[in-house]
């Protein structure tokens, strides 16, 4: 299991006051359907992701986006026990919808660059590798329903 | 994998912004590496791995310059990087999954620096670039 110290789940805090989440959500789905285009066949029902034009306007995009971005940063509150937190959204991931776990990470990359690109030089390599060790906890935690 | 025209125009163009930076956006990469993944600090063992040493800015010039170099040949990769994918594969053995560590750490200091530039398909582009070269320096590893 991932132990976050204090100091690191600061830092994790700090990056999710500085962004828009809904925002930051919407664009990193978003983004993850346009550099990983396999990543589409599971959103099947959420109409035209033909383009990279059409998944950037597309509204069930950005607002499922913002929804997943929105249970990371609540996970935070949930740090010491993140298996059992997410319990139920792993089942749903693994059991029912069978993503292969390597595009949680896929996920977590695109949000650590779109972090990057918000906060710029405020994103240090130190938060960075806070925030990183976050995704990773979570990333982990939601790929347990596999086991 | 290939890259499209667009693909190679938006690498061509962001390289251009960062033809001038190599030592500080090339350490500073490196750093972010070295802070998220420590595992890769193994193969540098003889470095000063402090943040903006004169050992990570000597290093990540010598870095982004392998990819400018790669970004001017984007039609011959092979060729262009045939002496350090001997170096990599026969000398250096670097795990292939740093490779990706790597391309990650490199995008974040380009979406910091360039955050109008680092459109989603900017992304895309330099994260199939990337992939592409990473391909030809691991490809004489077995």
């Amino acid at each position: 299991m991932v132990h976050l110290s204090a100091d690191e789940c600061k830092d994790v805090s700090a990056v999710f006051s500085k962004v828009n989440v809904d925002q930051l959500g919407g664009e990193s789905l978003a983004s993850l359907l346009i550099v990983y285009p396999w990543t589409r066949r599971h959103f099947k029902t959420f109409g035209n992701l033909s383009s990279t034009d059409a998944i950037l306007h597309n509204a069930k995009v950005q607002a499922h986006g913002a929804k997943v971005l929105g249970a990371v940063r609540d996970a935070l509150k949930h740090v010491a026990n993140l298996g059992g937190h997410f319990a139920h959204l792993s089942d749903l991931h693994c059991q029912q919808l069978f993503v292969d776990p390597a595009n949680f990470k896929l996920f977590a990359g695109i949000v650590s660059i779109r972090v990057g690109q918000t906060m710029r030089q405020a994103y240090t390599p130190h938060v960075q590798a806070s925030f990183e060790k976050f995704l990773d906890a979570v990333t982990d935690a939601l790929a347990k329903g596999y086991h | 994998m290939t890259l499209t025209t667009a693909d190679k125009a938006l690498v061509v163009s962001i390289f251009g912004k960062v033809s001038s930076h190599k030592e500080a956006y090339g350490a500073e990469a490196l750093f972010r590496l070295f802070s998220s993944f420590g595992q890769s600090k193994t193969y540098f063992s003889h470095f000063d791995l402090s943040q903006g040493s004169a050992d990570l800015k000597r290093h990540g010039a010598k870095v982004l310059g392998a990819l400018g170099e790669a970004a001017s040949h984007l039609d011959n990769l092979d060729q262009a990087l045939s002496k350090l994918s001997d170096l990599h594969a026969y000398n250096l053995r670097v795990d292939p999954a740093n490779f990706q560590l790597l391309s990650h750490s490199i995008q974040v200091t380009l979406a910091a620096h360039f955050p109008a530039d680092f459109t989603p398909e900017a992304q895309s582009a330099w994260d199939k670039f990337i992939s592409a070269v990473s391909g030809v320096l691991t490809s004489k590893y077995r």
